[in-house]
C-alpha cells in the first residue's frame, strides 16, 4: 500500500530558509528550462545567457540603464505587495502608471513656458495623485458593489491606454511633431534633476528607494500593517477585532494607485521627457512579478526588483547580440514567476520521500 | 509511535492497541498528545519513529487517502469543511455517488443516528454543532472499520450526544472498532470499555472507565487532585451593563435563523448564562452582541452597552467601551492562526499599551504575552510559537486570558470550556466567577447545562430565535430548562 511518489507535508511552521531560498530555486529552474528553450530554437546559450544575466552587470553605463529600470519597477512592487497581503488583488497598475505620467505631464503641456524647481515635484505629485485617482474606481466598486478587483483594475488599464490614445492623436499632439502621436518635449524645469553625473539615473530612484523603508516600517513594524495582514490572513478574526475590511481594501488600491502613478510621473519627466504611447514598457504587469519574487517583502522586493530591471536591460542586449526574439525575453520572466509560485509551497510544505519499509502490505 | 514538533515531543513512544468491538477513550489534559497521536494513525502526519500494524500487518499510512481506503475514518476537533459549498458537496468530495442519492443517504443516515441536517445547506450558513454532524455523517457514509472521533461531544446538544452514543454502540457491536477522545468523563464511562491515558506525550495508564469514578480517572490524568468546583453565591447586582429590548434581525442569508423579540438585560457583578441547543440563533446573537453583525444608527438603542446605543458600533468601539468577547471559533476567528501567539495578543489587547505611536512595541507585546501564558497555564513553547500549532484546549486558555486580562467592565464568552481538560475548565469557571465577584458583568453562552448551573446566577434559554424569560439558576430546575430548549414551555413554539 505504501506510495511511491514523494508527497507534502505541512510544516510546524514557515520555513524562513526556504522562503529566502525559493526566489533562488526559481531562478535556477527558470535558467535551466529557457535553456532548453534557446537550444532547441537553435541558439546558442552560454551568448544568450551572457547577454541577459550578465552583461547588464559588467560597465558602469548598462548597470546604470538598470539602475534606471529599477526604480519604477520597484516603487509600483511595493506599492502592489501591501495589497497582495491584504489578497486585494490589484493588477492594474499598468493603468494607474499611464494616469500617472497623463496628470503630471498636464502642467509641461498646458504650461510650457514655465520656468522654477517647483515644477517637476509639481508634478509627482500630480502623478501620485493620477494613480490614486484611476485607482478609486475598483476600490468604489469593490467596497459598495462587491465587483472583482481584479476585473476592474485590468479593464481599467484598458481604459486608461486608449485615454492616452485619444490625448496623444487629439488635443495634447505636439502641433511641430510631424503627426506623430507623442506630446511636445518638456522643458527643462520639468526634467528631474540626474542623481548620477553622466546616466539617466536621476533623482526619483531615491525616492523609489525611500519607498523600501516606508514599506518596510508600515508591513513589519506598523499597526495599520499588521491590520492588512490580519485581514488578509483570516478575514474572520479582523471582523472580530473590529479591523475594517473596507478601509484595508481603499488602502491598498489607493497606496497602489499612488506608488504606480509617481512612477508613471518620474517615466515622463525623466529619461522620456515626453508623453508618448510607449511610455511604459508593461511595467505594471512586470512589478506584479516582481513583487511576488521578493515574497511580498520590502527587502526582497528590492532584490528581485533589480534582477527583473537586469532581464529588461540583459533582453535588449539578446535581442542585438544573440538574435532572441523579445517574446522568449518574456517567456523567461513568465517562467520565473511560475517557478517561484512552485517553490514558495516548500515555505510551509516540505517533501517526504516514501520510505521503504520492509513488509509493506 | 513518536512524534516531536520541533522542541516539542507530542507523543513519546506510545503503544496502543484497540480491539475489536471497542470503543477505547483516549484520555489526557490539553496538549497531552491526543490529537497528534489520532493524526499520526489517521495519515495526516508521519511518525519519526514506530509503526502502525493494521490487522496485524503492518502498514505505512502516508494519508488520509489511505487510511480510508485501509477503512480509518475521522472527525477532527477542527473541522474540515469547505465554507463555500454545500454538505451534500462537501461529501461528495469524499464519497463517491450522485448527488441525489448521497442527498438521501444524508437525510437517512440523519434520521437513524439523530444527526438532522439539511443537504443542501451551505456550509457557512450552519453553526458549529451542525458543522460536527455533517462531519459526523460524512465519516459514516464511508463505512469505516475504525472510526476516531476527536472531541465529537464538546458541541452536541445533550439530546444529541445520547443518539450519537447510541449510534457508536450499535456500529461497535457490528465490528467497528472506536477511538473515542473526550474531556468529559462521564460520557466516557458510559461509553467506552476501555481508555489509554496520556500525560506529556507518554501512556500514564491502561484501565477500564468503568472500573473507575470520575475522580480518579482526573486523578491519573492530571496527576494531582482535582481543585473543588467554586460555587457562586449570590451577590447583589449593580448597574445594568448591557441590554438588549425587543431586538428582532432577520439574517442576510435567507436561510438562516433570525432573531426575534430577545430581551436580556446583564448587569454588574452577575453571570447570565444563554442555555440551547446551538443553531437555534446562537451565531447570530453573538456576533449581534459583539458588533460583528451591525445595525442601521436609528436601532442604535436596540442594544445598549454601559448606557450607551451601540447598535450601529464596530466591535473596535464596544471593546473601547468595556467589552470583551471570546467567540465559540477559536481559529481563525478568535485567534490567526499563521500568526504567533505575540502577534495574537494584539488582535484584541492593542490598546493596553502594545502600540508606541502606530508602531508595534515588541517588548511590551512579548511581555503582555508571556503573562497571558504564564497566569493561563497555556501549554506552548513561548510566545513565538504559532497559534494554529497549539492543542485546542491551549489555544482556548490563551484567547481566555488575553480577555480577561483587557479587564473589560462586560466579559462576553461563548462555550467557555469547550475542548478545555477538566483541571483547565474548572479554573476558568473559577475565574469567571471570581470577575463576578469583582462586579465585571459576564454573559455565557453554552450547551453544557451543568456548566451553567454552576456558574450563573441567571439563565436565559434560547429557542428557534426566541429568548426565554429569565429563570433563576439557584432555584430553576434541569428539567423546566429542558422544555424550554426544546419550545415545550412558554409562548414560543
Ligand atoms: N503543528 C504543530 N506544531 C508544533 N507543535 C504542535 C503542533 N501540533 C501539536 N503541537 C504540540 O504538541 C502537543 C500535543 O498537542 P495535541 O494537539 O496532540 O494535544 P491534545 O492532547 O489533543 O490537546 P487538546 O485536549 O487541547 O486538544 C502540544 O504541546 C502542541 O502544542
Ligand atoms: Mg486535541
Amino acid at each position: 500500500m505504501s506510495r511511491m511518489i514523494p508527497h507534502l507535508v505541512r510544516r510546524d511552521r514557515a520555513s524562513l530558509r526556504m522562503a529566502v531560498l525559493a526566489p533562488l530555486l526559481a531562478l535556477a529552474a527558470a535558467i535551466f528550462v529557457n535553456l532548453l528553450v534557446f537550444l532547441a530554437m537553435g541558439k546558442n546559450p552560454a551568448a544568450v545567457f551572457y547577454a541577459l544575466l550578465l552583461e547588464p552587470f559588467l560597465g558602469w553605463s548598462s548597470f546604470s540603464e538598470v539602475l534606471l529600470k529599477t526604480g519604477p519597477l520597484l516603487l509600483i512592487a511595493q506599492g502592489l505587495a501591501i495589497g497582495f497581503r491584504a489578497k486585494v488583488f490589484n493588477i492594474g497598475a499598468e493603468g494607474q502608471f499611464i494616469l500617472g505620467a497623463i496628470f503630471a505631464s498636464a502642467i509641461p503641456v498646458y504650461f510650457p513656458q514655465a520656468t522654477g524647481q517647483w515644477i517637476w515635484p509639481a508634478m509627482l505629485l500630480m502623478g501620485a495623485l493620477g494613480g490614486a485617482l484611476w485607482a478609486v474606481v475598483p476600490a468604489f466598486w469593490r467596497v459598495k458593489l462587491n465587483a472583482n478587483e481584479i476585473l476592474v483594475t485590468l479593464m481599467m488599464s484598458l481604459i486608461a491606454a486608449q485615454v492616452l490614445n485619444y490625448l496623444l492623436l487629439g488635443p495634447w499632439k505636439d502641433p511641430m511633431g510631424f503627426n506623430f502621436p507623442q506630446s511636445v518635449m518638456f522643458q527643462y524645469d520639468a526634467m528631474i534633476p540626474i542623481l548620477l553625473a553622466g546616466t539617466r539615473v536621476n533623482v526619483s530612484l531615491l525616492l523609489a528607494l525611500f519607498s523600501v523603508l516606508v514599506a518596510w516600517v508600515y508591513m513589519q513594524r506598523s499597526f495599520g500593517g499588521y491590520q492588512f495582514l490580519v485581514g488578509g490572513l483570516a478575514p474572520k478574526a479582523a471582523a472580530y477585532a473590529g479591523f475594517s475590511e473596507s478601509r484595508a481594501i481603499w488602502l491598498s488600491l489607493l497606496i497602489g494607485g499612488f506608488a504606480a502613478g509617481l512612477a508613471g510621473a518620474a517615466e515622463v519627466a525623466g529619461p522620456i521627457g515626453q508623453l508618448q504611447r510607449g511610455i511604459s514598457t508593461g511595467y505594471g504587469y512586470a512589478a506584479i512579478i516582481v513583487a511576488y519574487l521578493g515574497g511580498l517583502h520590502p527587502l526582497g522586493i528590492l532584490a528581485s526588483s533589480l534582477l527583473m530591471a537586469a532581464l529588461y536591460i540583459g533582453g535588449d542586449n539578446a535581442m542585438v547580440s544573440a538574435d532572441l526574439p523579445i517574446a522568449a525575453v518574456r517567456v523567461f520572466q513568465g517562467s520565473l514567476l511560475v517557478f517561484y509560485l512552485a517553490a514558495i509551497t516548500f515555505v510551509r510544505f516540505r517533501l517526504v520521500w516514501p520510505q521503504h519499509k520492509a513488509g509493506a502490505a | 509511535m513518536t512524534k516531536a514538533y520541533g522542541q516539542v515531543v507530542a507523543n513519546d513512544a506510545i503503544d496502543l492497541t484497540v480491539g475489536r468491538n471497542s470503543i477505547h477513550a483516549i484520555l489526557g489534559e490539553n496538549g497531552a498528545g491526543k490529537s497528534t497521536l489520532m493524526k499520526l494513525i489517521y495519515g495526516v502526519e508521519s511518525p519519526d519513529a514506530g509503526e502502525v500494524l493494521w490487522d496485524g500487518q503492518p502498514v505505512t499510512l502516508s494519508s488520509p487517502a489511505e487510511a480510508r481506503r485501509l477503512g480509518i475514518g475521522m472527525v477532527f476537533q477542527h473541522f474540515s469543511l469547505f465554507e463555500t459549498l454545500s454538505v451534500v458537496e462537501n461529501i461528495s468530495l469524499i464519497v463517491p455517488g450522485k448527488k441525489a442519492d448521497l442527498a438521501a443517504r444524508i437525510r437517512a443516515l440523519g434520521q437513524d443516528f439523530g444527526l438532522d441536517v439539511d443537504p443542501f445547506a451551505d456550509v457557512h450558513s450552519l453553526s458549529v454543532g451542525e458543522r460536527q454532524r455533517v462531519e459526523i455523517i460524512r465519516c459514516l457514509m464511508t463505512e469505516p472499520k475504525l472510526l476516531i472521533l476527536d472531541e465529537p461531544t464538546s458541541v452536541l446538544p445533550p439530546q444529541a450526544v445520547g443518539l450519537l452514543f447510541d449510534t457508536l454502540r450499535r456500529l461497535r457491536d457490528r465490528g467497528v472498532s472506536i477511538l473515542f477522545i473526550s474531556h468529559k468523563l462521564d460520557e466516557i464511562q458510559s461509553l467506552c470499555d476501555h481508555a489509554t491515558i496520556l500525560r506529556g506525550g507518554r501512556v500514564t495508564g491502561n484501565v477500564d472507565p468503568r472500573q473507575h469514578d470520575a475522580h480518579d480517572l482526573a486523578r491519573m490524568m492530571i496527576g494531582r487532585d482535582m481543585p473543588p468546583p467554586l460555587h457562586a453565591d449570590p451577590l447583589p447586582v449593580g448597574d445594568i451593563r448591557l441590554e438588549l429590548s425587543a431586538l428582532d434581525h432577520q439574517p442576510d442569508d435567507p436561510f438562516a435563523l433570525g432573531l426575534s423579540g430577545v430581551n436580556l438585560r446583564l448587569h454588574a457583578g452577575e453571570i447570565l448564562g444563554i442555555a440551547g441547543i446551538s443553531g437555534n440563533g446562537q451565531g447570530e446573537l453573538a456576533r449581534l452582541i459583539s458588533g460583528e453583525t451591525r445595525l442601521s444608527p436609528a436601532r442604535r438603542d436596540d442594544i445598549r452597552l454601559m448606557g450607551r446605543g451601540v447598535a450601529h458600533l464596530d466591535p473596535a468601539a464596544r471593546r473601547a467601551l468595556g467589552f470583551a468577547f471570546v467567540p465559540e471559533e477559536r481559529l481563525g476567528r478568535g485567534a490567526v492562526p499563521e500568526m504567533s501567539l505575540a502577534d495574537n495578543s494584539l488582535l484584541t489587547a492593542h490598546p493596553l499599551g502594545l502600540l508606541k505611536r502606530g508602531l508595534i512595541d515588541r517588548r511590551a507585546e512579548a511581555t503582555f504575552t508571556a503573562a497571558c501564558i504564564r497566569d493561563f497555564d497555556v501549554r506552548t513553547s513561548g510566545p513565538e510559537a504559532e497559534a494554529g500549532a497549539l492543542s485546542g484546549g491551549n489555544l482556548q486558555k490563551f484567547i481566555m486570558g488575553r480577555e480577561i486580562l483587557l479587564k473589560p467592565q462586560v466579559l462576553f464568552v461563548a462555550q467557555p470550556t469547550w475542548g478545555v481538560d477538566i483541571g483547565a475548565a474548572t479554573a476558568i469557571r473559577q475565574r469567571l466567577v471570581q470577575m463576578r465577584n469583582e462586579g465585571v458583568a459576564v454573559l455565557v453562552i453554552s450547551e453544557e447545562l451543568e456548566e451553567l448551573f454552576e456558574i450563573c446566577d441567571r439563565i436565559q434559554v434560547l429557542h428557534k430565535g426566541h429568548l426565554s424569560p429569565s429563570l433563576d439558576a439557584r432555584t430553576t430546575k434541569a428539567e423546566e430548562i429542558g422544555r424550554w430548549m426544546i419550545g415545550a414551555a412558554g409562548v414560543p413554539a
